[in-house]
């Protein structure tokens, strides 16, 4: 009963859930995500990127190559967060249909892990079609572009587990707004995505450190510009960072759904 | 059959649930049997949903035993959800997916096959008159539709035991007539039925046996006519008196009836015969505004037992 495959049989149905409720606004999805990179990368990488200049604190690339695979990893990231909010408090509390999963024979972590399957599912669409807009931009540097895809998944995970983790607990969805107006939008504007953290006071720097998005950024760059190999300490840090957030997040999650399922 | 004992296929003994210094359920003590249909009659917060909760193995116990199907809820709750057929008080309809995606999608939770659920999504289909609106959202259809969806989505894993709580509470009367009507078909099939209900006409057409169920303990047992006979007369004679008139009467009614209970807006007169009963109070010089005579129903038990009424 508790064997692996038949773990991954009942994680796989709550995940064909997600599927089957994704059916219905795949088409429209699908565009957003194609055109909204080729909106900022048009506007902020080539019309705002033509007037900054090749600097060095940007690894002496043009702005749009600087730019492009930070937009990846933040774009992930928002991704992520959105899809750990609602639906999960709404699976809970809204149409119920984690209660309704949980008076079959699946269990309450399968539900959790089925939902961040899902959503790994998705933020690979997502940062697929987006790396493709980069390589179609001419903004990839290096071939090593095809590992940000991971690696921007990866960031998605880190702040998803967590964030399902912190919306399992939530009745309404009073708090999200805050997430997203003090958490998420922040760390898009000052995590390194528009530009290099070391123009920031220092105190600010030792804080950028701490932020998940810091950490994504610094990978996806890496790969586009291929200076990973670089530094290859800090890279490492980088996945065990954000690995660590998402490992943590989703078994937080999987306790969250636990407690408030049985609750009832 | 009903000489030979059989294994119940739920067994209670001092079952009991707390939610930290509350307790929901006090040691309960109860045995349904295959292909009974079993109801847990009372009033809302006595303990009905907390019990069911713990049968569908979704609550854990807080002490005593509980097997269901012969199997411990503690440690084998998936396989017995397996078996389960489960409709909860609140509707956990996908509202976003269309009917038939309801119950397709709820089949493949079980493990079923595509090509399996499909078959059975049609026949359920059938079964609760939802065939022309199979490929409809479920958002905007009638409670008693998405009622019937509800208890067709529990039917789809073809379960051994179907867990209704408050099956049509909020239904309108002819919505909950249809639904009742579908419950005694599986009735008929044999699917052993366990239900939580605080109307007693639902307890009287849908339960063999049913517990009633008072601040978390069960107060009595027995069928909807044993109950009735042990704890009330054959039938009820309601006065209703004009405003003020009531709280005069002090002892007037005395002997005409075995038991006389006052309630804020009106009296009853427990007695096997109940015209009697009237035409003694007219007798008496006593001027009720209106009479009733109507046999005793569950409704009558439960102020028996409890001095208060199930519907407030």
């Amino acid at each position: 009963m508790t064997s692996l495959a038949h773990q991954r049989s009942t994680i796989g149905r709550v995940f064909e859930h997600r599927f089957l409720q994704y059916r219905r606004t795949f088409r429209s999805s699908i565009f957003t995500s194609f055109v909204s990179p080729v909106l900022f990368l048009t506007a902020m990488g080539i019309g705002l990127g033509g007037y900054v200049s090749n600097d060095a604190a940007l690894g002496g690339v043009p702005y749009l190559v600087f730019l492009a695979p930070g937009l990846l990893a933040a774009t992930a990231m928002q991704s992520a967060s959105f899809e750990a909010t609602f639906p999960i408090m709404g699976g809970l509390v809204w149409n119920k249909v984690f209660h309704a999963m949980y008076a079959t024979p699946i269990s309450p972590r399968d539900i959790a892990l089925g939902n961040l399957a899902w959503i790994v599912a998705r933020l690979t669409l997502i940062t697929t079609i987006f790396t493709l807009v980069i390589v179609l931009f001419g903004a990839a540097e290096s071939p090593l572009i095809v590992f940000a895809i991971p690696a921007a998944v990866l960031t998605g995970m880190a702040f998803a587990g967590p964030i399902a983790a912190f919306s399992a607990t939530q009745k309404t969805p009073n708090k999200f707004a805050a997430i997203f107006r003090f958490g998420i939008t922040p760390l898009f504007l000052f995590s390194g995505t528009f530009f290099p953290i070391s123009t920031l006071p220092a105190a600010l720097q030792a804080l950028a450190w701490l932020t998940p998005l810091f950490h994504g950024v610094a990978l996806t760059r890496g790969l586009s510009l291929g200076t990973i190999a670089d530094e290859p300490v800090a890279a490492a840090i980088h996945v065990i960072y954000l690995t660590t957030l998402a490992t943590v997040g989703a078994w937080l999650t999987i306790r969250n759904i636990r407690r408030r399922l049985v609750r009832g | 059959m009903l000489n030979t004992p059989v294994t119940p296929l739920i067994h209670a003994r001092g079952l009991t649930k707390r939610f930290g210094e509350f307790v929901a359920v006090d040691a309960i003590d109860f045995d349904v049997a295959a292909g009974e249909s079993f109801g847990f009659l009372g009033p809302n917060g006595a303990g009905k949903t907390s019990t069911m909760r713990m049968i569908g193995c979704v609550s854990p116990i807080s002490a005593g035993v509980l097997q269901v199907m012969g199997l411990d809820p503690d440690k084998h709750g998936p396989q017995i959800r397996a078996r389960l057929g489960v409709v909860p008080q609140q509707d956990t309809l996908d509202l976003e997916l269309t009917v038939r995606e309801n119950l397709s999608i709820y089949g493949r939770y079980f493990g079923l096959s595509r090509a399996e659920v499909g078959r059975r999504a049609d026949e359920l289909l059938e079964f609760a008159q939802l065939t022309e609106r199979a490929d409809d959202q479920v958002e905007p259809l009638s409670g008693g539709m998405k009622r019937r969806l509800t208890i067709a989505r529990s039917l789809i894993n073809e379960p051994t035991v179907l867990l209704l709580d408050e099956p049509t509470t909020g239904l309108d009367p002819q919505a909950r007539h249809l639904l009742w009507d579908r419950l005694y078909r599986l009735k008929q099939r044999g699917v052993t039925l366990v239900l939580t209900t605080h109307y007693m006409d639902e307890a009287e057409q849908l339960c063999d046996r049913l517990v009633v169920m008072d601040k978390a303990k069960i107060v009595a047992e027995g069928s909807p006519r044993a109950l009735i006979e042990q704890y009330s007369t054959r039938e009820v004679t309601e006065l209703r008196f004009a405003p003020g008139i009531a709280e005069t009467l002090d002892g007037q009614l005395e002997g005409i009836a075995e038991r006389v209970e006052h309630l804020p807006d009106r009296v009853l007169l427990y007695a096997d015969d109940g015209e009697a009963a009237a035409v003694a109070v007219h007798q008496r010089g006593l001027k009720p505004e209106t009479v009733l005579v109507r046999r005793s129903s569950l409704e009558d038990v439960f102020l028996r037992l409890t001095g208060r009424s199930l519907v407030d």
